[in-house]
Protein backbone atom coordinates (compact mmCIF):
# COMPACT_ATOMS: atom_id res chain seq x y z
CA UNK A 1 0.00 0.00 0.00
CA UNK A 2 1.96 2.94 -1.11
CA UNK A 3 2.39 6.25 1.52
CA UNK A 4 -0.76 8.62 0.90
CA UNK A 5 0.31 12.05 -0.73
CA UNK A 6 -3.10 13.87 0.76
CA UNK A 7 -6.54 13.95 2.63
CA UNK A 8 -7.81 11.75 -0.83
CA UNK A 9 -5.03 8.68 -0.83
CA UNK A 10 -5.30 9.10 3.38
CA UNK A 11 -9.23 8.49 2.83
CA UNK A 12 -8.75 5.60 0.51
CA UNK A 13 -5.77 3.59 1.38
CA UNK A 14 -7.58 3.72 5.15
CA UNK A 15 -10.62 2.53 3.53
CA UNK A 16 -8.55 0.12 1.43
CA UNK A 17 -7.06 -1.42 4.23
CA UNK A 18 -9.16 -1.95 6.91
CA UNK A 19 -12.11 -2.86 4.29
CA UNK A 20 -14.44 -0.55 4.98
CA UNK A 21 -17.02 1.37 3.33
CA UNK A 22 -16.39 4.27 0.42
CA UNK A 23 -19.23 6.51 0.37
CA UNK A 24 -17.08 9.20 1.39
CA UNK A 25 -14.77 9.43 -0.57
CA UNK A 26 -17.14 10.76 -3.68
CA UNK A 27 -17.13 13.71 -1.78
CA UNK A 28 -13.35 13.52 -0.67
CA UNK A 29 -12.54 13.07 -4.57
CA UNK A 30 -14.46 16.53 -5.31
CA UNK A 31 -12.18 18.31 -2.47
CA UNK A 32 -9.10 16.76 -4.22
CA UNK A 33 -9.94 17.89 -7.58
CA UNK A 34 -11.28 21.64 -6.57
CA UNK A 35 -8.46 22.05 -4.18
CA UNK A 36 -5.89 21.81 -6.84
CA UNK A 37 -4.85 24.15 -9.49
CA UNK A 38 -2.94 21.43 -11.57
CA UNK A 39 -4.67 18.11 -11.80
CA UNK A 40 -1.87 16.25 -14.14
CA UNK A 41 0.58 17.17 -11.23
CA UNK A 42 -1.52 16.84 -8.38
CA UNK A 43 0.64 14.38 -6.25
CA UNK A 44 -3.24 13.38 -4.29
CA UNK A 45 -5.18 13.15 -7.34
CA UNK A 46 -2.49 11.21 -9.62
CA UNK A 47 -2.02 8.86 -7.04
CA UNK A 48 -5.50 8.25 -6.06
CA UNK A 49 -6.51 7.32 -9.98
CA UNK A 50 -2.97 5.27 -9.86
CA UNK A 51 -4.51 2.91 -6.98
CA UNK A 52 -8.11 2.82 -8.25
CA UNK A 53 -6.64 1.73 -11.37
CA UNK A 54 -3.94 -0.77 -10.27
CA UNK A 55 -7.63 -2.48 -8.97
CA UNK A 56 -8.28 -3.20 -12.15
CA UNK A 57 -4.81 -4.70 -13.30
CA UNK A 58 -2.65 -6.56 -10.92
CA UNK A 59 -4.33 -5.75 -7.48
CA UNK A 60 -3.06 -4.04 -4.99
CA UNK A 61 -1.22 -6.53 -1.96
CA UNK A 62 -4.05 -6.86 0.81
CA UNK A 63 -7.03 -5.12 -1.03
CA UNK A 64 -10.23 -7.74 -1.33
CA UNK A 65 -10.62 -7.95 -5.73
CA UNK A 66 -14.45 -7.45 -5.06
CA UNK A 67 -13.48 -3.98 -4.47
CA UNK A 68 -12.55 -3.32 -8.08
CA UNK A 69 -16.54 -3.25 -8.96
CA UNK A 70 -17.07 -1.17 -5.35
CA UNK A 71 -19.64 1.45 -6.52
CA UNK A 72 -18.43 4.52 -4.27
CA UNK A 73 -14.95 3.83 -5.67
CA UNK A 74 -15.67 3.79 -9.30
CA UNK A 75 -17.95 7.15 -8.14
CA UNK A 76 -15.17 8.27 -6.68
CA UNK A 77 -12.57 7.61 -10.21
CA UNK A 78 -14.79 9.06 -12.28
CA UNK A 79 -14.64 12.33 -10.39
CA UNK A 80 -10.52 12.62 -10.81
CA UNK A 81 -10.96 11.33 -14.41
CA UNK A 82 -13.57 13.72 -14.99
CA UNK A 83 -11.27 16.58 -14.21
CA UNK A 84 -8.22 14.63 -15.70
CA UNK A 85 -10.07 14.14 -19.01
CA UNK A 86 -10.58 18.02 -19.11
CA UNK A 87 -7.23 19.21 -18.40
CA UNK A 88 -6.10 16.89 -21.37
CA UNK A 89 -8.55 18.32 -23.74
CA UNK A 90 -7.64 21.96 -22.64
CA UNK A 91 -4.02 21.19 -22.71
CA UNK A 92 -3.94 19.73 -25.42
CA UNK A 93 -3.08 20.95 -29.08
CA UNK A 94 -5.08 18.42 -31.43
CA UNK A 95 -3.74 18.45 -34.81
CA UNK A 96 -6.40 19.41 -37.72
CA UNK A 97 -8.32 16.98 -39.03
CA UNK A 98 -7.32 14.81 -42.17
CA UNK A 99 -9.40 12.94 -44.58
CA UNK A 100 -11.07 9.73 -42.44
CA UNK A 101 -9.23 7.25 -44.48
CA UNK A 102 -6.31 4.96 -43.25
CA UNK A 103 -3.45 6.60 -45.43
CA UNK A 104 -5.06 10.08 -44.07
CA UNK A 105 -4.47 9.29 -40.50
CA UNK A 106 -1.31 7.31 -41.33
CA UNK A 107 -0.10 10.72 -42.15
CA UNK A 108 -1.29 12.83 -39.89
CA UNK A 109 -0.11 10.93 -37.02
CA UNK A 110 3.46 10.82 -38.78
CA UNK A 111 3.10 15.09 -38.98
CA UNK A 112 2.60 15.07 -35.52
CA UNK A 113 5.23 12.41 -34.30
CA UNK A 114 7.79 13.92 -36.92
CA UNK A 115 10.90 15.13 -34.54
CA UNK A 116 13.76 16.65 -35.87
CA UNK A 117 16.33 14.79 -34.52
CA UNK A 118 16.54 12.53 -30.93
CA UNK A 119 14.13 13.55 -28.14
CA UNK A 120 16.31 16.08 -25.67
CA UNK A 121 16.04 13.34 -23.10
CA UNK A 122 17.18 10.27 -25.22
CA UNK A 123 20.25 12.57 -26.57
CA UNK A 124 21.09 13.39 -22.86
CA UNK A 125 21.14 9.72 -21.54
CA UNK A 126 22.84 8.71 -24.83
CA UNK A 127 25.77 11.27 -23.97
CA UNK A 128 25.75 12.40 -20.29
CA UNK A 129 24.00 10.91 -18.14
CA UNK A 130 25.41 9.45 -14.84
CA UNK A 131 24.89 5.84 -13.34
CA UNK A 132 22.66 7.16 -10.89
CA UNK A 133 20.88 9.43 -13.36
CA UNK A 134 20.24 6.03 -15.71
CA UNK A 135 19.00 4.65 -12.62
CA UNK A 136 17.03 7.29 -12.08
CA UNK A 137 15.29 6.61 -15.52
CA UNK A 138 15.02 2.75 -14.73
CA UNK A 139 12.79 3.56 -11.36
CA UNK A 140 10.62 6.04 -13.00
CA UNK A 141 9.97 3.85 -16.41
CA UNK A 142 9.56 0.89 -13.94
CA UNK A 143 5.88 2.19 -13.09
CA UNK A 144 4.76 1.20 -16.81
CA UNK A 145 7.56 -0.88 -18.09
CA UNK A 146 6.83 -3.37 -15.45
CA UNK A 147 3.20 -3.63 -16.87
CA UNK A 148 4.40 -2.76 -20.31
CA UNK A 149 1.43 -2.86 -22.99
CA UNK A 150 -1.52 -3.35 -20.30
CA UNK A 151 -3.07 -0.37 -20.69
CA UNK A 152 -3.76 -0.78 -23.78
CA UNK A 153 -5.00 -4.32 -24.06
CA UNK A 154 -8.51 -3.55 -22.76
CA UNK A 155 -8.63 -1.57 -26.17
CA UNK A 156 -9.25 -5.09 -27.93
CA UNK A 157 -13.02 -6.43 -27.26
CA UNK A 158 -13.87 -2.28 -27.61
CA UNK A 159 -12.37 -2.95 -31.92
CA UNK A 160 -13.01 -5.04 -34.84
CA UNK A 161 -11.93 -6.32 -38.24
CA UNK A 162 -8.32 -4.54 -39.22
CA UNK A 163 -7.47 -2.55 -36.20
CA UNK A 164 -8.10 -5.45 -33.79
CA UNK A 165 -6.17 -7.85 -35.68
CA UNK A 166 -3.62 -4.73 -35.77
CA UNK A 167 -4.21 -4.61 -32.37
CA UNK A 168 -3.34 -7.98 -31.55
CA UNK A 169 -0.50 -8.39 -33.98
CA UNK A 170 1.37 -5.79 -31.50
CA UNK A 171 -0.02 -6.54 -28.48
CA UNK A 172 1.15 -10.46 -29.01
CA UNK A 173 4.65 -9.26 -29.78
CA UNK A 174 5.08 -7.34 -26.74
CA UNK A 175 3.74 -10.01 -24.72
CA UNK A 176 6.73 -12.03 -26.14
CA UNK A 177 4.07 -14.11 -28.96
CA UNK A 178 3.98 -17.05 -26.16
CA UNK A 179 6.89 -16.91 -24.87
CA UNK A 180 6.89 -15.24 -21.40
CA UNK A 181 10.89 -14.67 -21.61
CA UNK A 182 10.38 -12.29 -24.23
CA UNK A 183 7.30 -10.45 -23.00
CA UNK A 184 8.46 -7.14 -22.76
CA UNK A 185 8.08 -6.45 -19.27
CA UNK A 186 10.51 -9.33 -18.53
CA UNK A 187 12.83 -7.97 -20.59
CA UNK A 188 12.36 -4.78 -18.76
CA UNK A 189 13.14 -6.41 -15.63
CA UNK A 190 16.83 -7.86 -16.59
CA UNK A 191 17.56 -4.16 -17.32
CA UNK A 192 16.10 -3.02 -13.93
CA UNK A 193 18.38 -6.36 -12.25
CA UNK A 194 21.55 -5.40 -13.99
CA UNK A 195 21.40 -2.08 -12.43
CA UNK A 196 20.85 -3.75 -9.17
CA UNK A 197 17.21 -2.55 -8.60
CA UNK A 198 14.28 -4.42 -7.44
CA UNK A 199 11.89 -5.31 -10.49
CA UNK A 200 8.96 -5.83 -8.37
CA UNK A 201 5.96 -4.33 -9.51
CA UNK A 202 5.36 -1.26 -7.40
CA UNK A 203 9.05 -1.25 -5.85
CA UNK A 204 8.94 2.52 -6.57
CA UNK A 205 5.93 3.85 -6.59
CA UNK A 206 6.28 6.09 -3.34
CA UNK A 207 9.58 7.47 -5.30
CA UNK A 208 7.97 8.38 -9.02
CA UNK A 209 6.42 11.94 -9.14
CA UNK A 210 2.41 12.49 -9.99
CA UNK A 211 3.77 13.62 -13.80
CA UNK A 212 5.00 10.13 -13.75
CA UNK A 213 2.00 8.89 -12.69
CA UNK A 214 -0.32 10.72 -14.94
CA UNK A 215 1.83 9.35 -17.75
CA UNK A 216 0.75 5.33 -17.06
CA UNK A 217 -2.84 7.15 -15.86
CA UNK A 218 -3.70 8.52 -19.61
CA UNK A 219 -3.74 5.15 -21.14
CA UNK A 220 -5.32 3.24 -18.85
CA UNK A 221 -7.90 5.97 -18.33
CA UNK A 222 -8.02 5.85 -22.58
CA UNK A 223 -8.27 1.83 -22.04
CA UNK A 224 -11.07 1.81 -19.38
CA UNK A 225 -13.61 3.74 -21.62
CA UNK A 226 -15.41 2.19 -24.83
CA UNK A 227 -15.87 6.01 -25.30
CA UNK A 228 -12.38 7.12 -25.28
CA UNK A 229 -11.22 3.94 -27.98
CA UNK A 230 -10.48 6.30 -30.18
CA UNK A 231 -7.53 8.04 -27.65
CA UNK A 232 -6.67 4.62 -26.61
CA UNK A 233 -5.76 3.73 -30.39
CA UNK A 234 -4.25 7.05 -31.05
CA UNK A 235 -2.06 6.96 -27.62
CA UNK A 236 -0.52 3.80 -28.90
CA UNK A 237 -0.07 5.00 -32.39
CA UNK A 238 1.63 7.96 -30.85
CA UNK A 239 3.72 5.63 -28.58
CA UNK A 240 5.23 3.52 -31.15
CA UNK A 241 5.86 6.23 -33.91
CA UNK A 242 8.42 8.08 -31.23
CA UNK A 243 9.65 4.63 -29.68
CA UNK A 244 12.50 2.91 -31.99
CA UNK A 245 14.87 6.16 -32.33
CA UNK A 246 15.19 7.11 -28.66
CA UNK A 247 15.36 3.49 -27.50
CA UNK A 248 18.45 3.53 -30.07
CA UNK A 249 19.75 6.11 -27.68
CA UNK A 250 19.12 5.04 -24.45
CA UNK A 251 20.68 1.90 -25.33
CA UNK A 252 23.79 3.94 -26.40
CA UNK A 253 23.81 5.80 -23.37
CA UNK A 254 24.00 2.01 -20.68
CA UNK A 255 26.55 0.93 -22.82
CA UNK A 256 28.81 4.04 -22.75
CA UNK A 257 27.79 3.87 -18.93
CA UNK A 258 29.44 0.01 -19.40
CA UNK A 259 25.91 -2.24 -19.13
CA UNK A 260 26.16 -5.71 -21.38
CA UNK A 261 24.21 -6.70 -24.25
CA UNK A 262 21.99 -8.58 -21.80
CA UNK A 263 21.28 -5.56 -20.01
CA UNK A 264 20.47 -3.02 -23.22
CA UNK A 265 18.26 -6.10 -24.53
CA UNK A 266 15.29 -4.02 -24.03
CA UNK A 267 16.40 -1.18 -25.81
CA UNK A 268 17.71 -2.69 -28.85
CA UNK A 269 14.59 -5.15 -28.79
CA UNK A 270 12.49 -2.09 -29.42
CA UNK A 271 15.03 -0.39 -31.97
CA UNK A 272 13.14 -3.73 -33.78
CA UNK A 273 10.04 -3.44 -32.47
CA UNK A 274 8.99 -0.45 -32.53
CA UNK A 275 9.76 0.37 -36.19
CA UNK A 276 7.46 -2.87 -36.97
CA UNK A 277 4.42 -1.80 -34.65
CA UNK A 278 4.77 1.94 -35.77
CA UNK A 279 4.22 0.63 -39.13
CA UNK A 280 0.99 -1.39 -37.99
CA UNK A 281 -0.16 1.05 -35.63
CA UNK A 282 -0.50 4.39 -37.79
CA UNK A 283 -2.18 2.73 -40.95
CA UNK A 284 -3.84 -0.71 -39.68
CA UNK A 285 -5.12 0.33 -36.12
CA UNK A 286 -5.03 4.08 -36.03
CA UNK A 287 -6.19 3.95 -39.95
CA UNK A 288 -8.08 1.05 -40.05
CA UNK A 289 -10.41 2.17 -36.82
CA UNK A 290 -11.44 5.42 -38.56
CA UNK A 291 -11.77 3.65 -41.73
CA UNK A 292 -14.81 1.34 -40.11
CA UNK A 293 -16.06 4.02 -37.67
CA UNK A 294 -14.86 7.59 -38.50
CA UNK A 295 -16.73 9.30 -35.43
CA UNK A 296 -13.44 8.06 -33.57
CA UNK A 297 -11.12 10.46 -35.69
CA UNK A 298 -11.30 13.09 -33.55
CA UNK A 299 -10.19 11.24 -30.40
CA UNK A 300 -7.37 9.21 -32.06
CA UNK A 301 -5.88 12.62 -33.14
CA UNK A 302 -6.08 13.44 -29.46
CA UNK A 303 -5.11 10.55 -28.07
CA UNK A 304 -1.82 10.52 -30.11
CA UNK A 305 -1.43 14.11 -29.26
CA UNK A 306 -2.23 13.33 -25.85
CA UNK A 307 0.41 11.04 -25.56
CA UNK A 308 3.37 12.89 -26.77
CA UNK A 309 2.19 15.71 -24.22
CA UNK A 310 1.97 13.93 -21.43
CA UNK A 311 5.30 11.79 -21.99
CA UNK A 312 6.61 14.72 -22.82
CA UNK A 313 6.04 17.08 -19.44
CA UNK A 314 7.49 13.61 -17.84
CA UNK A 315 10.44 13.80 -19.70
CA UNK A 316 10.95 17.47 -19.40
CA UNK A 317 10.63 16.60 -15.37
CA UNK A 318 14.02 14.43 -15.69
CA UNK A 319 15.37 16.64 -17.46
CA UNK A 320 15.10 20.13 -15.40
CA UNK A 321 15.73 18.22 -11.87
CA UNK A 322 19.13 16.80 -13.56
CA UNK A 323 19.73 20.16 -15.47
CA UNK A 324 19.26 21.59 -11.47
CA UNK A 325 21.29 18.96 -10.19
CA UNK A 326 19.26 17.21 -7.81
CA UNK A 327 17.01 13.65 -8.14
CA UNK A 328 14.05 13.78 -10.32
CA UNK A 329 12.32 11.39 -7.69
CA UNK A 330 10.36 12.15 -4.71
CA UNK A 331 11.72 12.12 -0.83
CA UNK A 332 10.12 9.12 0.85
CA UNK A 333 7.39 10.67 2.85
CA UNK A 334 7.16 7.76 5.28
CA UNK B 1 -0.56 -27.45 -30.98
CA UNK B 2 -0.13 -23.50 -32.48
CA UNK B 3 2.53 -21.27 -33.87
CA UNK B 4 3.54 -19.51 -30.37
CA UNK B 5 3.38 -23.06 -28.56
CA UNK B 6 5.72 -24.28 -31.14
CA UNK B 7 8.56 -21.06 -31.02
CA UNK B 8 7.97 -21.71 -27.08
CA UNK B 9 8.58 -25.59 -27.11
CA UNK B 10 11.45 -24.62 -29.40
CA UNK B 11 13.03 -21.76 -26.88
CA UNK B 12 12.73 -24.35 -24.31
CA UNK B 13 15.36 -27.06 -26.72
CA UNK B 14 12.42 -28.86 -28.16
CA UNK B 15 12.57 -29.57 -31.42
CA UNK B 16 9.77 -28.70 -33.51
CA UNK B 17 9.23 -30.53 -36.87
CA UNK B 18 6.91 -29.02 -39.12
CA UNK B 19 4.95 -31.10 -41.34
CA UNK B 20 2.24 -30.26 -43.97
CA UNK B 21 -0.96 -28.53 -43.10
CA UNK B 22 -2.53 -32.00 -45.06
CA UNK B 23 -0.73 -34.68 -42.72
CA UNK B 24 -2.47 -33.73 -39.76
CA UNK B 25 -4.21 -37.05 -39.97
CA UNK B 26 -8.21 -37.64 -39.37
CA UNK B 27 -10.20 -34.81 -38.25
CA UNK B 28 -13.92 -33.57 -38.36
CA UNK B 29 -14.87 -32.66 -41.59
CA UNK B 30 -14.50 -29.07 -42.07
CA UNK B 31 -12.41 -28.28 -39.19
CA UNK B 32 -8.82 -26.21 -39.38
CA UNK B 33 -5.80 -28.00 -40.18
CA UNK B 34 -3.99 -27.23 -36.74
CA UNK B 35 -1.36 -25.05 -38.94
CA UNK B 36 -2.09 -23.76 -41.54
CA UNK B 37 0.80 -22.29 -44.23
CA UNK B 38 0.78 -18.57 -44.36
CA UNK B 39 1.83 -17.20 -47.60
CA UNK B 40 4.49 -14.21 -48.01
CA UNK B 41 3.08 -11.02 -47.59
CA UNK B 42 5.29 -7.92 -48.00
CA UNK B 43 3.25 -4.30 -47.54
CA UNK B 44 5.50 -1.01 -48.88
CA UNK B 45 5.00 1.17 -46.29
CA UNK B 46 4.76 4.64 -48.06
CA UNK B 47 7.71 6.67 -46.57
CA UNK B 48 9.17 3.37 -44.56
CA UNK B 49 10.21 -0.07 -44.76
CA UNK B 50 8.93 -3.75 -46.31
CA UNK B 51 6.63 -5.32 -43.50
CA UNK B 52 6.98 -9.01 -44.21
CA UNK B 53 4.73 -11.70 -42.69
CA UNK B 54 3.87 -15.06 -43.47
CA UNK B 55 5.91 -18.14 -44.33
CA UNK B 56 9.05 -16.83 -46.03
CA UNK B 57 12.92 -17.28 -45.29
CA UNK B 58 15.44 -14.24 -45.01
CA UNK B 59 18.71 -14.67 -46.34
CA UNK B 60 21.74 -13.29 -45.63
CA UNK B 61 24.49 -12.80 -47.86
CA UNK B 62 26.51 -16.03 -46.70
CA UNK B 63 23.39 -17.53 -47.48
CA UNK B 64 22.83 -18.18 -43.92
CA UNK B 65 18.93 -18.04 -42.53
CA UNK B 66 18.85 -14.58 -40.31
CA UNK B 67 17.48 -15.59 -37.24
CA UNK B 68 13.95 -14.06 -36.70
CA UNK B 69 12.35 -13.68 -33.48
CA UNK B 70 9.12 -11.83 -34.57
CA UNK B 71 6.26 -12.94 -37.00
CA UNK B 72 5.97 -9.50 -38.78
CA UNK B 73 9.37 -8.05 -39.89
CA UNK B 74 10.17 -4.60 -41.29
CA UNK B 75 12.92 -4.84 -43.93
CA UNK B 76 14.96 -1.79 -44.34
CA UNK B 77 14.32 0.09 -48.05
CA UNK B 78 15.78 3.30 -47.31
CA UNK B 79 19.63 2.51 -46.69
CA UNK B 80 20.37 4.08 -43.32
CA UNK B 81 19.52 1.49 -40.67
CA UNK B 82 21.97 0.81 -38.41
CA UNK B 83 20.11 -3.00 -37.77
CA UNK B 84 19.59 -4.23 -41.61
CA UNK B 85 18.25 -5.57 -42.90
CA UNK B 86 15.66 -4.65 -40.33
CA UNK B 87 14.37 -1.03 -40.15
CA UNK B 88 14.81 1.07 -36.81
CA UNK B 89 13.41 3.77 -38.23
CA UNK B 90 15.89 6.16 -39.18
CA UNK B 91 14.19 7.04 -42.40
CA UNK B 92 11.61 9.55 -40.64
CA UNK B 93 15.00 10.93 -39.27
CA UNK B 94 16.25 11.92 -42.81
CA UNK B 95 13.26 12.40 -44.53
CA UNK B 96 12.57 9.13 -46.71
CA UNK B 97 10.20 9.68 -49.11
CA UNK B 98 8.99 6.86 -51.66
CA UNK B 99 6.89 9.22 -53.77
CA UNK B 100 4.58 7.96 -56.66
CA UNK B 101 5.31 5.12 -58.72
CA UNK B 102 6.81 5.83 -62.10
CA UNK B 103 4.74 6.28 -65.09
CA UNK B 104 4.70 3.13 -67.52
CA UNK B 105 6.80 3.91 -70.32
Amino acid sequence: MPAPRGPFTAALVACLADGSGAAHLVEAARRAVAATDDVVRDEDVQLGLFVLYELHHGGVAGVDDDREWDVDLLGARAVLEEAFEAALRERVTVPARPEPTAEGVAAALAELTHEDGPPRLAAFVARKATLDQVRELLVQRSIYTLKEADPHSWGIPRLSGRAKAALVEIQSDEYGAGRPQRMHSAIFARTVRAAGLDDAYGAYLDDVPAVTLASTNTMTMFGLHRRLRGAVVGHLAAFEMTSSIPNRFYGDGFRRLGFDEDATWYFDEHVEADAVHEQIAARDLAGGLVEGDPATLDDVLFGAAACLAVDGWAGEHLLEAWTAGHSSLRERTR
Amino acid sequence: MNAEDADAAAADGFVVLARPADATGPRDAGAPPARRPEPAQVVACPDGPLLVRGDVEIVGPDGEVLPRDRRTVALCRCGTSSIKPWCDGTHKAIGFRTGPEPAPR
